[in-house]
């Protein structure tokens, strides 16, 4: 914008004057309509405190965290021994990537998901087939195109590097000289006949040690939240004054928060101070060409109900009657055909390019794609047609520029642990 | 159901300012916008029907009225106690209970699935996993199964 500063912030002020003086006045736009209690429940400070993980009762120690921590930047956990969670996970880039496909040791078919804040999820990845943080993150190791190993290559890595700490935290190790050096229930052949080779007390053993290191890395994940974005303390300040400030939001990003809590429909899906109610939605995202058809939360219901590590499972903390999510999981419903995550929204200005495959480049176009609402390639689109102007959309997506605010953590923990650790 | 057995006999000006009145509310609904969230073809019904109850279940077999110990949230999986007493408010013991519902305006149906996981003292059974995953109109209808005979009720919740 070139306007000098001065015109600017009269035009906000005009903008608040008449979101201030105007409920019920025929004529105005919905930026001059919107109330307090429109916004309030998008603000960061009504962000619940963390849920406890029943299935992670080590989820926070800060021991653990600090051990997970060193562990979420360690390459040597990788066939490689080139890749990390923070190959993908760049805290740097809010600790995801900016690729349309995650690449580990090979190219996956979905696009790296940020983990600020992702204790507040029930369900993790695009499909939710894990339902906690420390089952998701056992995902991407024993993945042959992320991390490309196996759980007892990785029990060999802590035992050869970590076996103070691991020790000290989680108890004895196994004896590691009856442990092949790679063996794995879903790793190639040669891994899985390594695997059927042990002795059950043995592949046990070397399961708990991986457990263990999914368990220290969700802890150290919990810890990252979102930082207080502009947006935040729009509301911040009008909660406090009792009237909306001049000098926060500008006049398109006002109408273009009037416009989300609005006609626009963002908060259907898009709600909650992490603007996401953690639901899975088919908004009609176009597949990328050369991948196998990716039907989303469909197959997913069955995969988390059967997951190894689930909250039901025996590496599970969790008690009976602890697991509620499984318990209630709808799973018969044809909306669940080729729906995906909604992602927060938070910093979503940060994380180009957008959807589950990195299908839509910026976020302009995705604003367009909602206005569309174009047939979805498979299941049914929840998305209507919006009939919105451009200057509507550029209002939305000013809005949206405001959401960011960094990702926060305890010191040091945004970065890789320092080497005397 | 109940049935108007007299003849309408509004006054013509009484007419004229209801049809007024309706033209007005409408033109206000789409100055918002909302006329268009109504996509899954359901209109809202008047005020009077939503809440938690007691409501009568269609073929008046029983009567339910929702009790949540704390306001209903969003996101959140919520525990819904539901008394049940038949047509002349006794609390009914050993009903089955099937849980569905969902929000007509969207044509979705409930994001998870609700049961029945315990039957308290005095008619009271307990849904548990209910899930409201966005602000709006929501259906929850019970499917009431006794001795005395099978029948269902709505209830319609704005959250």
């Amino acid at each position: 914008m070139t306007l000098p500063i001065r015109l600017r912030l009269g035009a906000a002020t005009l903008a608040s004057l008449l979101v201030i003086g105007s409920a019920g006045a025929s004529g105005r736009g919905p930026a001059e309509r919107l109330k307090l209690e429109d916004v309030t429940a998008l603000a960061l400070d009504s962000l619940p405190p963390l849920p406890r993980d029943a299935g992670n009762v080590r989820a926070d120690e800060p021991a653990v965290a600090d051990f997970g921590h060193r562990l979420f930047f360690d390459a040597r956990l990788s066939a490689n021994g080139q890749v990390s969670c923070a190959t993908c996970h760049d805290p740097r880039r809010e600790f995801q990537d900016g690729a349309p496909l995650a690449r580990g040791a090979g190219t996956t078919d979905r696009r790296t998901m940020p983990i600020a804040a992702t204790a507040h999820s029930p369900f993790l990845f695009w499909d939710g087939r894990k339902d906690s943080l420390w089952a998701q993150a056992l995902g991407p190791l024993e993945s042959a195109v992320e991390h490309g190993g196996t759980r007892a290559q990785y029990a060999h890595v802590i035992a050869r590097h970590y076996r103070q700490d691991y020790e000290r935290l989680f108890g004895a190790l196994p004896d590691m000289r009856e442990v092949p050096a790679s063996a794995g229930p879903l790793g190639d052949a040669r891994a899985r006949a390594a695997w059927n080779g042990m002795s059950r007390v043995d592949r046990d053993a070397v399961t708990a040690v991986f457990v263990n290191v999914g368990k220290a890395i969700a802890a150290y994940e919990r810890r990252i939240g979102y930082g207080a974005s502009r947006f935040d303390r729009f509301v911040a300040a009008w909660k406090r004054d009792g009237k909306a400030p001049a000098d926060v939001l500008q006049a398109d990003e006002l109408a273009g928060l009037a416009l989300f809590v609005g006609k626009a429909n963002c908060t259907q899906c898009h709600n909650g101070p992490l603007l996401t109610n953690n639901e899975f939605h088919n908004t009609g995202i176009p597949a990328r060409a050369g991948l196998p058809d990716d039907r989303g939360r469909r197959p997913a219901v069955a995969a988390v109900q059967s997951d190894e590590f689930n909250c039901r499972s025996r590496w599970s903390d969790a008690r009976p009657g602890e697991c509620a999510e499984l318990e209630f999981l709808a799973t018969a419903s044809a909306a669940l055909e080729r729906a995906f995550k909604v992602p927060s929204l938070r910093n979503v200005a940060e994380r180009a390019p957008y959807m589950h495959a990195g299908q839509i480049a910026t976020l302009a176009d995705v604003l367009r794609h909602y206005n569309r609402g174009p047939a979805a390639p498979a299941g049914r689109t929840e998305l209507k047609p919006l009939g919105l102007a451009a200057e509507e959309l550029r209002q939305l997506e000013a809005f949206l520029r405001t959401l960011s605010g960094g990702v926060t953590g305890p010191a040091g923990y945004l970065a890789p642990p320092s080497s005397h650790e | 159901m109940s049935f108007n057995t007299q003849r309408n006999k509004k006054p013509a000006w009484r007419r004229i300012a209801l049809s007024a009145a309706v033209v007005a509310v409408t033109l206000g609904a789409s100055a918002c916008g909302h006329l268009h969230l109504i996509a899954g073809g359901a209109e809202r019904p008047a005020a009077a029907e939503f809440g938690l109850g007691p409501r009568p279940s269609a073929a008046q077999l029983y009567t339910a009225t929702l009790l949540p110990r704390q306001p209903l949230r969003l996101r959140q999986l919520e525990t819904v106690p539901v008394r049940i007493a038949d047509a002349s408010g006794r609390p009914v013991a050993g009903v089955a209970i099937a849980v569905s519902g969902g929000m007509p305006e969207h044509g979705h149906g409930l994001p998870t699935q609700p049961r029945v996981t315990r039957a308290l003292a005095d008619g009271v059974y307990e849904i548990e996993g209910v899930r409201f995953s966005m602000g709006g109109w929501w259906q929850l209808t019970l499917a009431i199964e006794s001795p005395a005979g099978a029948d269902s009720v709505t209830f319609n919740l704005s959250l």
